[in-house]
């Protein structure tokens, strides 16, 4: 049964709540019931992106005129709302392609490139990912030190590595950011559309994971990679091109984030009812009770916050330190929800038939990922003093 | 097996999930619709999705949703549209009468000269749960109709469909037009796409006055059934079977 | 004074149970408006007839028996028109049906082409001035609603196993008629008919009622449940959606809110945990016992009598102890 303490669904339109529902039903159908063992066996049910794309998850806010959904983002939101009450690593699948593979090409691409891939990418018939975090640039993506050299006959030529990228060992394509001049500017950094099968790239997943498991994370290592002239997304240009598509990104977490805490205030709510201890269900227990009201609250609060933001973004007002502040937030006090929820289940917390701490470990890379928590704190406290604090 | 274009029509009805503690309203006579969630309910769910594979199987078929209700139910109508039906119509009325004859006459009104091949509803709706509004409908009109039907093909101007009895199954044959209604096991409901979704507030919903006649039942009274006294868990294992034995022979006298 | 027509549901030769409680509960409501007469209608193979003198024993001051061989099995299309035509004729107040399978198919169309509304799956009915007021449940037994039937005839299909069928001898007069349409040339055409086990007594009409779920862990598992359900000798085997969905037991057995719907006196859940919309179609039985290896199972909130513990032992310990207490009975 859904909560919706503070009657939500009344400031939705039909559509959006019918896309909600539609995504809700697909998780509760075909994701809830296999996530658990994927979770424990440390692979992405793959099976499940034909009926995704089929459902129109993938670039969901971009235009119909290149096979999307054509939905406005609020309703984006609440997909990735719903897929991640599933579990973060299918919302990190559904934000891959979406927010930081197809936009990036609707956004920079030019028409070939739109009509070529986007129209696949929909249809889940060409996986990508995004290739712009590097083993020692995380938090600094402008220090990358991949380089894409421009040959005489207009190719071009990438050396690099780039680390944690999701989706990388499934990819047909890597949406790969280099530096295209000869110094440490940033302002040179462009994106590539890298097939994965060019001579010279190789994508393996990192092993060892102890979040984010139900997810593919891979390192790439380009080692002179040749793409042809038409591989590069023309209009890119500088540290902004890739902050765009993570300000796309960072949007639909800011949602996904509360569907986890969602999933976790759910199950605690619906333990604590069934639970008996001391002859009575804990739900009658004042401490359980304060964390299931203090769970709540901060579920209603980023729920209202991620609503609002989305809002702000179909209405085109909104900034990136809007998105930061909902990212920040709701992902910070969503691992708070998590963990509450496991202590609440006890000792049936810790197996994996229950979600919360499932939810608890994956939103640690959730709160690391996307820009860290640190990271959009300075991006807050700059926003508002004025002084950058990064350095 | 001939491949013809075929007229569907679907008639279906909202309802509130079924999954919650449910209180009568003030009048005693509704039940309290605060915080409820409504739906298309699962059986008609089933007729869709029958109606839609129909028309995937025949090039050229259409598919009419109709739903009698206040304006609310036009959002169960778009539903079915949003899974892929081809054009809607809302009777509408106040309210949703409990009296089947009426429902099944004011649709039976609607449907007559729609020239329907094939005209399909769910068994039955969780809320009324009295199951009646298809096979009367199928009366009103003169048509053949089968009801409770849990698997269906259709070819050239006629069909089969396989229904359960107590104790036996049934195989029957029965010829187009024909009215339907669908129980469990016939399919599974396809989930509306986000295409689907945007699409279906593109497509027709013709709004129109339900013509219901008078209805010959009123609902006088609703109340919560007594809840059961709760029981009691009386032991572990293979242990606890004697005393079970003895508690069912003299307390509970069913044995 | 009041006449009330009960329609009797047969299965080949046989008078089934929920007939003889819809006579009964037909001559109840005929008591009840004056102290008419209940005709009862037996729609069968030639040779029906023999089953008159034991409606007559329940409270049928008149039988019509109509027998033909394509009578043999239900005949929607025979049945409705020979049913409708007899209750327009005879001005009864009332109709008593069965809401059997059967029942359901039936009613309705016989309501529809008398004109008039039908309430199906009634658990109690009673007059109200001019009004025969009856008793239905509603959002899956969750609400239980009082209706008054204005029209006449009232149409009511009785829930099975809510009026147990009781002698009441009346004169059980035959009367033989024909059926007003042929039964040899419906519309809809019968092609094959799989008959389940004549043996086995149906859900709804079962005094007990054995389910299992998915804590039998396999199909074969079910040798359990049905080897408990022949030590109580008078239950029918259940299961959960979740079995039937996945092919275990036929959709047919299936218990709940999309399934059947069961009143025994006694239900007995083995490795079943309870969901919602299983406890919708069982949670009006007389007692519940419940045996499941999580004491945190929502069953036990609904069970009288539960046991904690591993189905695999439970089970056929209790099958052992159920065969001793039937052999002392």
């Amino acid at each position: 049964m859904a909560n919706d303490f503070y009657n939500l669904d009344s400031v939705l339109s039909e559509e959006e709540r019918a896309v909600r529902d539609t995504i809700r039903s697909f998780v509760d159908e075909k994701v809830l019931p296999v996530i658990g063992d994927c979770y424990i066996e440390g692979r992405f049910p793959k099976e499940l992106i034909p009926e995704m794309a089929e459902l129109g998850m993938f670039g969901a806010n971009l235009p119909e005129e290149y096979g999307c959904a054509g939905l406005n983002n609020v309703a984006y939101g609440l997909i990735m709302h719903e897929l991640e009450r599933g579990d973060s690593g299918v919302r990190s699948f559904a934000s891959v392609q979406g927010a930081l593979v197809m936009y990036p090409i609707y956004a920079f691409g030019s028409e070939e490139q739109k009509r070529h891939y986007l129209p696949k990418m929909a249809h889940g018939e060409l996986i990508g990912c995004f290739g712009l975090t590097e083993p020692d640039y995380g938090s600094n993506p402008s220090g990358m030190i991949t380089r894409a050299r421009e040959q005489k006959d207009g190719s071009w030529v990438i050396n690099g590595a780039k680390m944690w990228i999701t989706n990388g060992s499934t990819a047909d394509v890597a949406i790969v950011w280099a530096k295209t001049g000869d110094d440490k500017s940033d302002k040179s950094i462009r994106g590539f559309i890298v097939p994965t099968d060019s001579a010279g790239f190789t994508a393996k997943d990192q092993k060892g994971k102890l979040s984010l498991r139900a997810s593919d994370t891979s390192e790439l290592v380009l080692q002179d990679v040749k793409v042809g002239a038409d591989c590069l997304l023309p209009k890119s240009g500088g540290i902004k091109s890739p902050l765009m598509c993570l300000t796309q990104a960072r949007y639909g977490i800011a949602w996904g984030a509360m569907g986890a805490a969602q999933a976790c205030y759910e199950e605690a709510l619906t333990y604590a009812g069934n639970r008996v201890m001391f002859g009575k269900p804990i739900a009658g227990f004042q401490l359980q009770q304060q964390r299931l009201a203090d769970m709540l609250t901060e579920l209603v609060k980023g729920q209202l916050l991620a609503l609002h933001l989305g809002r702000l973004k179909d209405a085109g007002t909104f900034s990136p330190q809007q998105v930061s502040l909902a990212k920040r937030n709701n992902v910070s006090v969503a691992t708070d929800i998590a963990r509450e929820a496991r202590r609440l289940l006890g000792a049936n917390g810790i197996l994996a038939e229950y979600s919360s701490m499932r939810h608890m470990a994956n939103l640690e890379s959730v709160y690391t990922y996307e820009g860290t928590h640190d990271v959009h704190t300075l991006i807050l406290g700059q926003a508002v003093t004025g002084l950058s604090a990064f350095e | 097996m001939e491949i013809s274009a075929v007229k569907l029509a679907v008639c279906v009805k909202r309802v509130p999930d079924m999954d919650v503690r449910f209180r009568i309203g003030a009048d005693n006579v509704s039940v309290d619709e605060a915080g409820l969630k409504f739906d298309l309910n699962d059986f008609d769910a089933w007729a869709v999705e029958a109606a839609l594979q129909l028309k995937d199987k025949n090039a050229g078929s259409e598919v009419t949703v109709i739903s009698l209700g206040p304006d609310i139910v036009q959002e169960t109508i778009r539903k079915g549209l949003s899974m892929g039906a081809d054009r809607g119509v809302h009777l509408k009325a106040d309210k949703v009468p409990f009296d089947g004859f009426a429902v099944a006459s004011a649709l039976a009104a609607e449907l007559k000269s729609g020239g329907y091949d094939l005209i399909l509803f769910g068994k039955m709706s969780p809320d009324s749960s009295n199951g009646v509004v298809g096979q009367m409908v199928a009366e009103m009109l003169q048509l053949p109709c089968v009801s409770a039907i849990s698997s269906l093909e259709i070819a050239s101007g006629k069909g089969t469909a396989k229904r359960e009895l107590e104790g036996a199954q049934e195989i029957v044959e029965f010829p187009l037009p024909a009215v339907l209604t669908v129980d469990e096991g016939l399919n599974t409901a396809r989930l509306p796409s986000l295409k689907g979704i945007m699409a279906a507030k593109k497509k027709p919903l013709e709004s129109k006055p339900a013509q219901l006649p008078q209805p010959q039942l009123t609902v006088t009274r609703l109340e919560l059934p007594p809840e059961r006294q709760a029981g009691r868990i009386i032991g572990e294992g293979a242990a606890a079977v004697p005393e079970l034995v003895k508690l069912l022979q003299t307390e509970a006298k069913v044995l | 004074m009041a006449n009330v027509f009960a329609f009797v549901e047969t299965r080949g030769s046989e008078v089934r149970k929920v007939g003889l409680e819809a006579v009964t509960a037909a001559r109840m409501l005929a008591d009840k408006t004056g102290g008419g007469e209940v005709h009862a209608l037996l729609l069968g193979p030639p040779g029906i007839s023999a089953k008159a003198q034991q409606l007559g024993q329940h409270g049928a001051d008149v039988v019509i028996v109509v027998e033909n061989p394509a009578l043999a099995n239900y005949n929607p299309e025979a049945a409705t028109a020979t049913a409708a035509e007899r209750i327009k004729s005879g001005g009864y107040r009332a109709a008593v049906f069965s809401t059997s399978a059967q029942g359901r198919d039936l009613a309705p169309r016989v309501a529809a082409r008398l004109g008039v509304s039908v309430v199906t799956d009634v658990l109690s009915f009673d007059i109200q001035g001019q009004n025969i007021v009856v008793r239905h449940p509603m959002n899956i037994g969750k609400v239980i609603a009082t209706i008054s039937m204005s029209g006449t005839p009232a149409i009511i299909a009785m829930r099975p196993n809510v009026i147990a069928p009781a002698q009441n001898p009346k004169a059980g007069r035959i009367e033989n008629a024909q059926p007003a349409a042929d039964p040899a040339s419906t519309r809809v055409k019968v092609l094959e008919t799989k008959q389940g086990s004549r043996d086995k007594l149906d859900l709804a009409e079962a005094p007990v009622v054995v389910a299992g779920g998915r804590g039998l862990k396999a199909a074969e598992n079910f040798k359990l449940v049905e080897d408990l359900a022949s030590a109580f000798g008078n239950a029918a085997v259940g299961a959960t959606r979740a079995v039937t969905d996945d092919g275990w037991r036929p959709h047919a057995d299936q218990i709940g809110q999309t399934g059947r719907l069961v009143s025994p006196e006694l239900y007995v859940a083995v490795g079943i945990s309870g969901a919602v919309q299983h406890l919708a179609g069982m949670r009006t039985s007389k007692t519940i016992v419940a045996i499941n290896k999580d004491k945190d199972a929502p069953i036990f909130k609904v069970a009288d009598y539960g046991i904690v513990g591993d189905v695999f032992e439970v089970v056929p310990a209790l099958t052992d102890a159920v065969r001793e207490a039937k052999k002392h009975h």
